[in-house]
């Protein structure tokens, strides 16, 4: 393991904390995706910070290619098994009322029991789900 | 105004999911292998996340917001079968893909075909809800 194997994900994460923040002290809004994007296709409220926000999560990779540092993707996942993940990510977060950002990073920050439990929950089923894919079958 | 701090924050998002590899479902699904060749990137990613959003959230609690009237962040507490259920079923979709609605946006600005196919299932996800949650409310569930 390299030096910056270990510091680009700390600074892109604290890049992602940072983020939470300017949302929060400029919008008042918590920064959850799943809740923005939903609140986006179900055309609620605020739908142009909802899309300037959509807008930039998506520019930002190609700015960076442009400046010479190119994400990564790498899927693996079999199309049917992709689509159904797909559909469970969009379900569970929709009735668990949030995902990855909105309890695992908003709402930790906000020492929210209900966020708490929710990442738990996903962490642990999400750790479950790779141990059943890949050494048991 | 509320657009352009939008547009910030999610250059941000974006761009700490790509310098972090977050947006990589194989980072993610090699964090989620604990058994395997574990990757601990995604740890390291939450915690630079926290070290920077909970003092942050600390030092923003109750402070109007500069575009808006105030905050507007949820204030329910307690714990209710659709979170248990919501929950369980997104790490289950995360667990299988490595993809969860943040990266798979950031994903558009790399690999739009694969980004597009997930959001689409993703957007059917949520419009299913509208029937499975109030069945999971009508449960009787623990409250």
């Amino acid at each position: 393991m390299s030096a910056s194997d270990i510091l680009m994900p700390l600074i892109g994460g604290a890049m992602i904390g940072l983020a939470a923040l300017v949302l929060l002290a400029m919008n008042g809004r918590v920064m959850g995706v799943s809740g923005i994007w939903s609140g986006l296709i179900r055309l609620s409220d605020g739908l142009a910070w909802r899309l300037a926000f959509v807008a930039g999560t998506i520019t930002a990779p190609i700015l960076l290619a442009a400046l010479g540092r190119p994400g990564q993707v790498q899927i693996e996942t079999p199309t049917p098994v992709f689509l159904i993940a797909g559909l469970l990510v969009g379900l569970g977060t929709a009735i668990g009322s949030g995902c990855t950002s909105g309890h695992g990073i908003c709402g930790i920050s906000r020492l929210s029991p209900r966020s708490i439990v929710a990442t738990l929950i996903f962490i642990g089923v999400g750790l479950a789900t790779v141990f059943v894919v890949r050494h048991v079958f | 105004m509320t657009v352009i701090s939008a547009l910030l924050a999610g250059l941000l998002l974006g761009a700490g999911l790509t310098i972090s590899g977050m947006v990589n479902p194989a980072v993610v699904l090699g964090f989620l292998d604990i058994t395997g060749a574990w990757n601990p990137a995604l740890l390291l990613v939450m915690a630079g996340a926290l070290a920077v959003a909970l003092p942050g959230y600390w030092l923003l609690q109750g402070r109007k917001p500069l575009f808006a009237e105030k905050q507007l962040v949820p204030t329910r507490r307690d714990i209710d079968a659709p979170l248990i259920v919501g929950s369980t079923i997104f790490g289950l979709g995360w667990g299988l893909a490595g993809i969860c609605p943040g990266p798979v946006l950031t994903m558009f600005g790399i690999n739009p075909l694969m980004a597009f196919i997930f959001v689409s299932a993703m957007t059917v996800g949520i419009m299913l809800s509208r029937f499975v949650e109030p069945w999971l409310r009508g449960t009787g569930a623990p409250d």
